[in-house]
């Protein structure tokens, strides 16, 4: 299967981003080679700025640039982007609700041997809690290509979780990238395996490993997190009686949260969370880490089961 | 500048911090102290210098003026009333439910108002957005912006200092409020700054150091910054926190507390 990353992904669509649409402006915080803005800047100097290893300042310089009519894009790692510069999100970008597009990079366990330290898994639950923040996490190369793109046409702020490794494509062309939107990627009746970004990949593959035992899973793509697709959520869990979510970010806060308040304020069924258990992350390869902390195929069969047997 | 103009200024002056007194007491809350000390450079910004169209908010080319001491919000509201951008008996709503005038400026509520602050530090990184997309947009406006001399001890300032710098942004005219006082009482006695001028040309900035209460010095101070070419400059004026009402002068504790109705009379005594 081809692979891709969610950065290289968002590097290029930055650049035919930047061809059709002259109000884009990039910014980075010295780390265009790993975020892949560096292709943007190469293409067009003019238009990004390198604001050194500041983040604080790269968010309210963003923030400038939207007042005035630009659309920024502002770059670093997740980990830096939402933590380190909370505050100017919240009070230079969210508060007077800018438009301005945080693409963030490197987010979750698979930044790997860079360890915990590097490792967000607490930027979903931050950027949800800002009021009017979108928060999209695409799931492969082809919904971050089109992310970017629906991005720069919504007005407004969004951050975008992208992440280091390479990750299988899922989606070609065909597919439309929605902001809002969910999309069952296939359908079943057992169980829903509701994931996001590089947990999708996982969440189909243990469909299939329950297929082989019998059992019929739902997969849906949840990739905006913020606004939450409601209905589809609804619908699905309607469908199956049980739903596990799939996320690689701490179970506070993230995809499991936001879909357990919409099941408990629609229809509450059974459900359990496949994630980070609330514990940093360490050094280690990617691979190592996902299996480490519980993030994959096999653990969303066993969570999987588990829910169906409280049905 | 001519006497009439002087004048001019020195009247308009009052009359904002008169509107400053009335509002806060009126709202049992607020920071006048910092808004005193202000009042006359933002005066001056809005009656003879920034080319903003109060019919006309959101004119592409117009100057900005950011008060990255949010804070200092009743001055900035008495300003833009008083310049036309929204009626007069709107100031006494400040900080009421339902009131487009926050505690600290909000740009989506207030016409005039270029960027929200509040959070210290924060309306500095933005003036940088904005004089940096001006010159990419090759416009001839200028981003003036104003900084508390308690502010400039957050990181972020010297993150945005080093960027304006870097990027040689002479659209770009800093002035610090140099009070010297924060909450906690003198500058340099919870963390000190100094030495300013050192610090600013040190990080590559042009520096005019003025009376901050005087409009000629204040007036030569803009008209020197306009001409520095390749680098931003910083204004640091010194000023009077409470300047205009002598029980507020030079007292941190009026860095955020209103006057009850017999200051607030005793304070426009002093304001005629
Ligand atoms: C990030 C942040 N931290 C703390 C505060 C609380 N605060 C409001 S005003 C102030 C003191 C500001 O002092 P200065 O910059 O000297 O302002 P001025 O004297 O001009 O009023 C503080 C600490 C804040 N608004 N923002
Ligand atoms: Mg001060």
């Amino acid at each position: 299967m081809e692979s891709m990353a969610t950065r290289d992904a968002y590097g290029k669509a930055l650049v035919e981003l930047g061809k059709l649409n002259k109000n884009v402006v990039v910014l980075d915080a010295d780390l265009s080679k790993s975020t892949k803005t560096e292709k943007f800047a190469k293409e067009f100097p003019d238009r990004f700025f390198n604001m050194g290893i500041a983040e604080q300042n790269l968010i309210g310089c963003a923030a400038g640039f939207a007042t005035s009519g630009k659309i920024p894009f502002a770059s670093s790692f997740a980990v830096f982007a939402t933590g380190r510069a909370y505050d100017q999100i919240r009070n230079s970008i969210g508060y007077p609700h800018l438009n301005v597009k945080i693409a963030a990079s490197h987010a979750g366990l698979t930044v790997g041997e860079d360890g915990g330290s590097h490792q967000m898994i607490e930027d979903i639950a931050l950027m949800r809690a800002v009021p009017g923040m979108t928060v999209i996490v695409p799931a492969d190369g082809e919904e971050a290509k089109q992310a970017i793109f629906a991005a720069a046409e919504y007005e407004g702020p969004v951050y975008i979780r992208l992440g280091r490794p390479k990750v299988p494509m899922i989606f070609d062309s065909n597919y439309k990238f929605i902001i809002g939107k969910a999309a069952v990627i296939k359908e079943g009746t057992d169980v829903s395996l509701m994931a996001t970004g590089i947990m999708v990949s996982e969440a189909l593959k243990a469909a299939q490993d329950l297929e082989k035992q019998g059992i019929n899973a739902c997969v849906v793509n949840i990739s905006t997190i913020k606004p939450i697709d409601e209905n589809t959520i609804t619908q699905v869990a309607r469908i199956t009686g049980a739903v596990v979510t799939c996320e690689e970010h701490n179970i506070f806060g993230g995809l499991g949260s936001a879909v357990a308040e919409v099941l408990v304020e629609n229809y509450p069924v059974p459900m359990e969370r496949v994630g980070v258990k609330d514990t940093f992350g360490e050094s280690g390869k990617p691979n190592q880490l996902l299996e480490k902390y519980g993030l994959t195929a096999k653990d969303i069969v066993i969570a999987a089961k588990k829910v169906i047997s409280r049905k | 500048m001519d006497e009439k103009t002087l004048e001019f200024l020195k009247e308009k002056a009052k009359i904002i911090r008169r509107h400053i007194i009335r509002m806060t007491g009126a709202a049992g809350s607020g920071h006048p102290g910092g808004s005193l000390s202000a009042a006359d450079i933002i005066t001056y910004l809005y009656f003879k210098e920034l080319r903003v169209d109060p019919k006309n908010p959101a004119w592409p080319n117009r100057d900005r003026f950011i008060l990255s001491k949010g804070h200092a919000a009743p001055v900035l509201y008495a300003v833009l009333a008083e310049k036309g951008f929204f009626p007069i008996e709107e100031l006494i709503k400040l900080r009421k439910i339902d009131s487009p005038l926050q505690g600290h400026p909000d740009m989506k509520k207030v016409k005039g108002v270029e960027m929200s602050t509040g959070s210290l530090g924060t309306g500095f990184s933005t003036s940088i957005g904005m004089a940096l997309a001006a010159r990419m947009d090759n416009k001839d406006n200028r981003i003036f912006v104003m900084l508390g001399d308690g502010e400039i001890q957050e990181g972020q300032v010297w993150e945005a200092a080093m960027a304006a710098a870097h990027y040689k942004l002479d659209n770009l005219i800093a002035i610090l409020d140099y009070n010297g006082l924060q909450i906690d009482g003198p500058v340099t006695d919870v963390m000190s700054p100094e030495p300013l001028p050192d610090k600013w040309r040190a990080f590559g900035w042009e520096v005019i150091e003025i009376d901050g209460h005087d409009f000629n010095s204040i007036e030569r101070a803009i008209k020197t910054a306009k001409e520095i070419k390749g680098r931003p400059t910083m204004i640091i004026a010194k000023t009077i926190k409470g300047k205009g009402v002598s029980f507020m002068e030079n007292q941190a504790g009026w860095h955020g507390s209103a006057p009850n109705q017999e200051q607030v009379e005793q304070a426009l005594q002093e304001l005629v």
